[in-house]
């Protein structure tokens, strides 16, 4: 195969990336199972259903560091249609926790958005649980273009 | 690093009844523990872990946060005013320190 002056030019700087993208990777990623243990936890063992919850993340973000995120959930957030808490995990960092949000009757609605890192591409999960013991959940794939975690 | 500043969006009048949109941001490095400094070695974690607000004294939302949040952290949520009075707003930084403010709304 020969190359081209262009082609050259695109396989090095490839090469360059990796190089960089291989002294960046951090050693310790949450597995996917430290991220299930956590639902678990937060659930107290219930599988949680899909509905409900929103979870709000874009598709592809530039800056790992500051990563817009938002949940919202459907709730009339009076009696027992109450959302109780809701945990945001990342199942690729190097600890799956990012933040829990404590919902009151005060609050009017289930809804916070903040900004987390995100040290690579990863699925994103928000985990609801209502007061009357329901939990619920939604996931977002967001790609990373520069992780977060320092380095 | 300096004092952590927090800066609060609070409307300032409302009517009974209605869900009111909050904004909260405070300066901090949210040191997340996981960098190393030039010699390899760790720069301990030093973040902001709980966030509080109240509405004359009572709680309308919190938020634990891990070390997985950006710097200055921002906070975007709701709270439903049936009258008038005084949110108060709470940071505790991981090395015990609180910082305040606090915002009044008028509800008619």
């Amino acid at each position: 195969m020969k190359l081209n002056r262009r082609q050259v030019f695109a396989l090095s700087a490839g090469a360059a990336v990796m190089a960089v993208a291989g002294i960046r990777a951090v050693p310790a990623h949450a597995a996917a199972e430290d991220t299930e243990k956590r639902i678990m936890e937060f659930t107290g063992g219930k599988t949680p259903e899909s509905g409900k919850l929103t979870l709000t993340a874009p598709e592809i973000a530039e800056n790992g560091n500051t990563v817009p995120v938002s949940v919202n959930v459907e709730s009339a957030m009076a009696g027992d249609d109450m959302v109780e808490s809701v945990i945001i995990l990342a199942e690729g960092n190097p600890n799956p926790e990012v933040a829990t949000f404590n919902f009151t009757a005060m609050s009017g609605t289930a809804a916070a958005t903040t900004r987390m890192r995100l040290a690579k591409t990863q699925n994103v999960i928000a985990v609801a649980r209502m007061a009357d013991g329901s939990v619920f959940m939604d996931k977002k794939e967001v790609k990373v273009t520069i992780g977060g975690c320092g380095g | 690093m300096a004092t952590p500043k927090p800066r609060v969006k609070v409307p300032k009048t409302a009517t009974a009844g209605e869900v009111i949109v909050l904004k909260t941001l405070i300066s901090h490095d949210m040191e997340s523990g996981q960098r190393k400094d030039k010699e390899g070695k760790v720069i301990p974690r030093q973040i902001i872990n709980k966030f509080s607000c109240e509405f004359n004294g009572q709680p309308v939302f919190s938020c634990d946060l891990d070390p997985a949040i950006s710097a200055n952290p921002y906070f975007e949520f709701t709270a439903k005013v049936t009258e008038s009075g005084t949110f108060k707003f709470t940071w505790v930084d991981d090395d015990g320190s609180t910082y305040t403010d606090e915002q009044k709304i008028d509800v008619k």
